[in-house]
């Protein structure tokens, strides 16, 4: 099968396009003063994580799985 | 059926898309860019020629960057001339650096890499990141991250070896 130019050139443009939609932001390691922020740690507010771990129990009869990897400074 | 050139082209988007994503970090063998061609805020020292260099990145919300600071001070102390530490601080607000060094003061050379220019072009994987160079400007030895006594121990031995 001979494709025409312009459909080759259009596989070309879609695939370069495809590619950089794919790109996912990786925060450099110099970049991490935000996340190493006080404020974006889970364990900031023990008293709330309490009082909504306890919401999530009582009514979700589920409790834990709270907080996700990927903050704080990434530091060593 | 010519589906060749349309395989370049797909190959070639794929080259193109891991040339655009990855970046070359110094490492090991490599030589540090020249530290007076980036706009570092603060005195650089005169001559490095001849001399064991060490370059540390760091910055004010690191943690293990605090613990390095009194033993790299240390080690400025205890070899004097012959050493040259240069702090090469990453923060985007000098206030932050300032701060961190009235609570840590040290006696050998920080400068600002305000621009990020410079711990761009070196890419460290970790915070804090040294680079112990030879006399020629030669990276000799990298530490990613501080470990406490064995980053310091490994340094001492280090420099003895550079000494030899």
């Amino acid at each position: 099968m001979i494709l025409p130019m312009k459909t080759k050139y259009f596989f070309l443009l879609a695939s370069v396009v495809l590619l950089g939609a794919t790109g996912c932001a990786n925060v450099k390691p110099w970049e991490r003063e935000h996340l190493a922020d006080y404020t974006m740690r889970p364990d900031r507010d023990p008293l709330g994580i309490a009082q909504k771990e306890h919401i999530w129990f009582s009514r979700e009869e589920a409790s834990g799985g709270s907080g996700v990897g990927g903050g704080g400074c990434g530091c060593n | 059926m010519n589906t060749s050139l349309l395989k370049k082209s797909v190959l070639a988007a794929l080259l193109a898309g891991t040339f655009f994503t990855a970046h070359a970090a110094l490492k090991v063998g490599d030589t540090l860019p020249d530290l007076a061609s980036f706009k570092l805020e603060g005195k650089l020292p005169d001559n490095l020629k001849g001399k064991i260099v060490i370059v540390d990145f760091w910055a004010s919300w690191c943690l293990p960057c605090a613990e390095s600071f009194p033993v790299l001070d240390e080690l400025q102390k205890k070899y004097g001339d012959k050493l040259v530490i240069i702090g090469v601080n990453v923060d985007e607000k000098a206030p932050n650096m300032d701060k961190f060094l009235k609570k840590h003061p040290v006696s050998f050379t920080v400068v600002r890499d305000g621009e990020r220019k410079l711990v761009a072009a070196v890419s460290p994987e970790t915070m804090p990141t040294s680079f112990i160079l030879d006399g020629t400007g030669k990276v000799r030895f990298l530490h990613g991250g501080f470990h406490g006594e064995t980053t310091r121990k490994e340094y001492l031995s280090e420099i003895e070896t550079l000494l030899k």
